[in-house]
C-alpha cells in the first residue's frame, strides 16, 4: 500500500500553527510596530550589528529559520485546503503551487542563513 | 428562452457567496483567512534575512521600509490576524489533540483552550522581556 504523504504536511501544519499561536502576535508587534516607530521599545534593538550578532549566533539563526519556514508551511497548507471553500480543486498544480512556495522561502531562508556564517 | 429550459428547470442553490449565510461560517472565513496574513509576514521576515546576508545599507533600507505608514498599516492587519489566530488555534485544540482523560473523564475542553490562551500570554511576555533584555 502506498503510504500517505499527508501526515507530514499536517504536522507542519501543526507546528507552524502552535508557533504562530504562541509567538506570532508579539513577533509582529515587536518587529513591525514597537521597533521601527519606536513605540515602547528602541529603534535601535534591530540595528545592524545586534540583528546580524543575532542571526550569527545558532540559537538565533535556529529560531529565524523555525519561525520562518513553520510559518510558511503552516500558512500554505491551510489555505491550500481552504481552496475547495471558494469552489477550486485542490489538484496537483494548487498541491505544487502551494507546497512549493513554502518549499520556496524555506530554501532561501536556510541559504541566506547559512550565507550569514556563525 | 428556448424549448429544454422551459420544460425542466431545476432550481440550483447558488454557492455564492455562502459563507456570508451563517455568523458561524463568518467565523469560519475569518479564521481561515489569518493564513494570508502569517504567510505575508513569513515573507516579510525572509526578506529581512535575505537584505541581513547582503549587508549593512541592504539591511537598513529594510529597516527604513517597516518604517513607512503602509508597513504599519500592513502590520496592524497582521496583528489582528495573528489574535483571531491564536484565539481560535487554542478554540479548536480540544477537537485535534488527541483524547485526554483526567480520572476516567475527558477532560474539560475549555481548560484545555484556557490553557492555550495562557501559553500564549506568557510566551508574549517573555519574548517582549527578552527584548527589552536584548536592547539594555
Amino acid at each position: 500500500m502506498k503510504r500517505s504523504n499527508s501526515p507530514i504536511f499536517w504536522a507542519l501544519f501543526g507546528a507552524g500553527g502552535m508557533l504562530a499561536a504562541l509567538f506570532g502576535t508579539m513577533l509582529v508587534f515587536i518587529t513591525g510596530i514597537a521597533v521601527p516607530f519606536g513605540w515602547t521599545l528602541s529603534p535601535d534593538l534591530m540595528n545592524y550589528a545586534r540583528m546580524h550578532a543575532f542571526a550569527q549566533n545558532w540559537i538565533g539563526k535556529g529560531f529565524i529559520f523555525v519561525i520562518v519556514a513553520l510559518f510558511a508551511w503552516h500558512a500554505m497548507h491551510r489555505i491550500l485546503c481552504s481552496l475547495h471553500d471558494i469552489g477550486i480543486h485542490k489538484g496537483l498544480l494548487a498541491k505544487l503551487c502551494c507546497y512549493g512556495g513554502a518549499m520556496l522561502i524555506t530554501l532561501i531562508a536556510a541559504v541566506k542563513l547559512l550565507a550569514i556564517g556563525f | 428562452m428556448n424549448q429544454k429550459t422551459a420544460a425542466r428547470r431545476p432550481y440550483v442553490r447558488s454557492m455564492q457567496g455562502w459563507w456570508r449565510r451563517d455568523p458561524f461560517f463568518m467565523v469560519y472565513m475569518a479564521r481561515e483567512l489569518t493564513a494570508f496574513a502569517v504567510l505575508a509576514y513569513s515573507i516579510v521576515l525572509v526578506v529581512g534575512v535575505m537584505r541581513l546576508a547582503q549587508g549593512e545599507a541592504a539591511w537598513n533600507g529594510w529597516l527604513a521600509a517597516l518604517q513607512s505608514p503602509w508597513s504599519l498599516l500592513l502590520h496592524l492587519v497582521f496583528l489582528l490576524s495573528f489574535v483571531i489566530h491564536a484565539k481560535s488555534w487554542f478554540e479548536i485544540m480540544p477537537k485535534t489533540m488527541p483524547l485526554m482523560f483526567v480520572g476516567g473523564q475527558r477532560m474539560n475542553p475549555a481548560i484545555i483552550t484556557w490553557t492555550g490562551w495562557g501559553a500564549t500570554i506568557a510566551a508574549s511576555v517573555a519574548l517582549f522581556a527578552l527584548a527589552l533584555w536584548g536592547q539594555s
